[in-house]
């Protein structure tokens, strides 16, 4: 293996580090009487060969975890334009609100009286979580944004069994995020795709000639992932609404109407809110996230179990005499560490930080719509808090959208979201959020015509890229043919 | 930057918003914290909530976390990184994906791993949707009712759609599986049988020999573990099972009232192409360097939308991250220490209790670290009354659904845990006992 670059070799496994005997901490000696473990547990039970986990001192467990930690692209280096993504910057004061002893400590078991700290953060999120989606009850428990989505159709199918049919099918426009018809798959629907208008909106007409008593509800990411608000909203809901089915927001996109207008308004019955995403709480390299689910009145007494209730005397608790709940979709309350985050992201907006956010977001999203307009066409215009762009122009080089987004790398950014969503050809969606400074997008825009012009001029240049990152361009059939998932002693 | 868009106001940003949408109020929310102001008010709330001495358990447990987790997992260029889809700038989250799928499957003896689910209760669920998948003519799941009843809940709901019929296998007065029954129940509608050792009761459950009659019948088999155990104990794979998931939170991650935590989800390599959630695989660049990437994603909702295995999207990445750190800091010889401990201090506390007239409620049935006992009056009271001595004496049964025990305590056991705090246990729990 020939590295080009000694300062940046190739990691060794932590399994390669390993040598017998070695140890990276030390474990306490129980300071009861103690017996064989042969004594303790049956021999038909007991493991012959121990689980072959790495043996490895505690410096260089934390040499390793460095060095590879430094291969990766973060939000505290540089830019992600990832549309749809929302990576914002993560204050530094919400790491230290979620690690304070006393919420970090706290067995999800404690009794209620020993946990009211806790809980009265999960209801005071919850009342300004329904404040921003003009919603009147929420659920905090779904883990991601996906099992909100999950959750939301469970509330479809619950409404509509309790009226006596659970329906078949759900609405799903053809610009959504895939987890939305692989939600209601899950759910037990038929993912019905309706086709997007030429502006990239939600035809009413089209939607009307699907709807009908078969349909439980409509799914409708709102600005698009187009980055478009959907401004026949009202006779979206009225259509939905006549025919029996539920309005469902997919909150993706939500840090670009907070503070400005409210789905609870806009004719919505549920909608899925990230915290990952709009407030600020890390991505964590693919998790944890958390996804709370709004409602109606109507639809409120349906959501997981247990709710969070707040009594006359001041004290709270969790709910769990819900007799039509849909059940429980996490083995506890939810991801509270992220909403502690959340939670303090909030209070430090306040009612003034909140549209704020959403304002600054659309401002640089114009900003960079503006810049690169010109070079990179946008096949359905300017959007709201991210545009998708098309990669197709540069196809007559022999370049396709993967190989800019390859070659932004090289620029110490990361790539915008390509390929999505699917209505654009060689789709380049992105979405700079508020919290980039004029100086971050105009390098951006900078290295995005740069790319264009080498594009142009040496295509094999792009199309080769990227040259600075830690690895260049992976193998992927290679991994799908023989998928090596796992180390085994031997192996290398 | 107004005058490059070529708008004169902010306002013009918004006008896709009809009118009558747009909020003219503010929103009723109080005003913005400073930062001290924010700390004053987060501090105020976890001081209102109590640190308790945790005998706690049911599947969750108070286990050391080990300085370097915290230390490392905080570097910023893990926890602000988004999913790894750009491999070329994700090696460092790729890479430490794949050292957690491969000390998922030491610790399950199984053959690969994913990258992680949301809990262990979403893991369990998820594993029956694809045993469910895997057995095309088979349709009926059998779940013991050994296994935690929270985990059962998110099954019932996560199948409210698809309706797969599912039957409870029985227990024994010992509070095992009754495998008399379960082979009564097993048929050729079974497509897979649930089983999860140690059990809900702490009880170690005879996978082997479920897993022979499981098979027999054609049937999958899936265990439910708890990982700290997996140490000293049969591992689901070399049972037999066929998928094997569990609760990671035990290994490096906080307990932190619930979340967020991390799913262990394994299984045999037959079964890859059929596992839910993201998986990381090992291949080579363009100038033979070895490197990683997310794989066989043709399974996954990104790309195959509705006919996707699962709606999953995100891992807990760094959670699975924590638990990586954390087996890779305590190591081979550490994670067995961890476990014998918490044997060898639960046993202490079992003789201890039955000396001072504490009636187990399953005498005689093999523990791991968590036994349940009989308490006098309900364990809900007593809990109450041991928060003011400053201990949590565990978990009553009483509060989970399908458990008719009203004065059952189900107590765990950590390498944390003392002499003293034990003998404060058992003082407690005689105390309550005598009232």
């Amino acid at each position: 293996m020939n590295d080009r670059n000694p300062q940046n070799p190739t990691a060794p496994l932590i399994f390669e580090r390993s040598h017998t005997g070695r140890r990276g901490t030390t474990v306490p000696r129980p300071d009861v009487p103690t017996r064989p473990l042969a004594e303790l547990i049956p021999a038909w039970a007991m493991r012959d060969k121990p689980p072959g986990l790495p043996e490895v001192p505690e410096n260089e467990v934390v040499r390793h975890f460095t060095a590879i930690s430094l291969k990766n692209h973060h939000v505290d280096k540089a830019f992600y334009p990832l549309g749809s993504c929302t990576m914002k910057y993560n204050p530094k004061v919400n790491e230290a609100t979620a690690r304070l002893p006393g919420l970090s400590d706290l067995h999800p078991f404690q009794p209620t009286a020993a946990v009211q700290g806790a809980l009265r953060l999960m209801w005071e999120l919850g009342e300004a979580l329904k404040e921003i989606s003009g919603m009147d009850a929420i659920t905090l428990q779904p883990a991601a944004g996906a099992q909100g989505e999950l959750v939301g159709a469970f509330l479809f199918r619950a409404y509509h069994t309790a009226k006596g049919d659970p329906r078949r099918k759900v609405i799903i426009p053809d610009s959504a995020h895939g987890t939305n018809p692989a939600t209601v798959t899950m759910a037990g629907y038929e993912a019905l795709t309706l086709k997007s208008s030429k502006e990239g909106r939600m035809d009413p007409a089209a939607l009307e000639s699907v709807l009908g008593d078969d349909v439980a509800g409509v799914m409708l990411t709102n600005p698009n992932t187009l980055g478009k608000f959907e401004s026949d909203i009202e006779t979206i809901a009225r259509l939905v609404h006549d025919a029996g089915g539920l309005l469902y927001m997919d909150g993706a996109n939500l840090n670009a109407l907070m503070g400005i207008t409210r789905p609870g308004d806009l004719g919505y019955d549920i909608v899925h809110i990230n915290l990952h995403k709009t407030f600020s709480s890390p991505h964590g390299g693919g998790g944890p996230g958390a996804g709370p689910v709004a409602v109606k009145e109507h639809l409120a007494h349906f959501l997981p179990l247990p709710t969070l209730r707040h009594d006359a005397d001041g004290t709270y608790s969790l709910d769990w005499e819900r007799p039509t709940s849909i059940g429980k979709v996490h083995g506890f309350w939810g991801n509270f560490g992220v909403l502690v985050r959340a939670y303090t992201y909030i209070r430090m907006l306040g009612r003034e930080g909140i549209p704020e956010t959403a304002r600054a977001a659309a401002l640089n999203s114009a900003y960079v719509a503006a810049r690169l307009g010109d070079t990179y066409e946008m096949p359905y215009g300017r959007g709201m808090h991210e545009s998708v762009f098309s990669g197709a122009f540069l196809k007559k080089h022999g370049v396709r959208t993967l190989d800019v987004a390859k070659r932004l790398l090289d620029f110490g950014m990361h790539a915008p979201t390509i390929y999505f969503p699917l209505v654009v050809a060689e789709a380049i969606m992105t979405e700079p959020t508020e919290t980039e400074t004029k100086q971050e997008l105009d390098r951006f825009c900078d290295a995005m015509l740069q790319i264009a012009s080498e594009a142009a001029k040496d295509p094999d240049f792009v199309k080769n890229a990227p040259y600075s990152t830690p690895v260049r361009r992976l193998d992927e059939a290679k991994a799908n043919r023989q998928p090596n998932v796992r180390y085994r002693a031997g192996d290398t | 930057m107004m005058r490059v868009i070529g708008i004169s106001s902010e306002a013009e940003l918004f006008t896709d918003i009809p009118e009558k949408f747009r909020l003219n109020e503010p929103l009723d929310l109080p005003p913005a914290l400073s930062e001290w102001e924010a700390v004053k008010l987060l501090h105020e709330l976890a001081q209102d909530c109590q640190n308790l001495i945790c005998f706690a358990g049911a599947g969750y447990y108070d286990h050391h976390v080990p300085a370097a987790v915290d230390h490392l997992i905080r570097r910023s260029e893990f926890y602000t990184a988004y999913t790894p889809y750009q491999a070329e700038v994700s090696q460092g989250t790729l890479q430490s994906i794949y050292e957690f799928q491969s000390m998922v499957c030491e610790l399950m003896g199984l053959d690969v791993a994913n990258a992680s689910m949301y809990d262990g209760a979403t893991a369990m669920a998820e594993a029956a949707l694809m045993a469910h998948s895997i057995q095309k003519k088979r349709d009926k799941i059998i779940l013991s009712i050994t296994v935690n009843p929270h985990y059962r809940q998110v099954l019932e709901t996560y199948n409210l759609g698809l309706r797969i019929p599912i039957e409870i296998g029985p227990r024994t007065s010992s509070g095992m599986t009754d495998l008399d029954s379960l082979a009564d129940l097993l048929d050729d509608r079974t497509a897979a049988v649930i089983i999860q050792s140690p059990n809900f009761y702490g009880i170690i459950e005879d996978l082997a020999a479920t897993a022979a009659m499981v098979h027999d019948a054609g049937a999958l088999l899936i265990a439910v573990a708890d990982p700290i155990s997996l140490a000293v104990l049969k591992s689901p794979g070399e049972c037999g099972a066929d998928i094997a998931v569990g609760e990671g939170q035990p290994l490096g991650n906080a307990l932190s009232f619930g979340g967020p935590v991390v799913g262990l989800f394994a299984a045999k390599q037959e079964y890859i192409r059929h596992m839910p959630g993201r998986i990381v695989g090992l291949t080579d660049d363009i100038e033979g360097r070895r490197g990683f990437v997310l794989t066989l994603q043709t399974r996954e909702q990104h790309i195959r939308r509705e006919k996707a295995t699962s709606n999953i999207c995100t891992n807990q990445g760094l959670n699975a991250l924590a638990a990586t750190v954390y087996m890779s800091t305590v190591g081979r010889q550490g994670l067995r220490e961890v476990a014998e401990a918490s044997a060898q201090i639960a046993n202490y506390a079992f003789d201890q209790l039955v000396a001072n007239g504490i009636e187990p409620l399953f005498p005689g049935a093999p523990f791991f670290r968590e036994f349940a006992v009989r308490t006098r009056g309900t364990a809900r009271t007593v809990i109450e009354q041991a928060a003011k001595r400053g201990i949590l004496p565990g978990v009553a049964l009483s509060r989970f659904p399908h458990i008719d025990i009203v004065d059952g305590l189900l107590i765990a056991f950590t390498e944390k845990r003392c002499k003293d705090e034990v003998d404060l246990l058992v003082d407690v729990l005689k105390e309550a006992s005598d009232a």
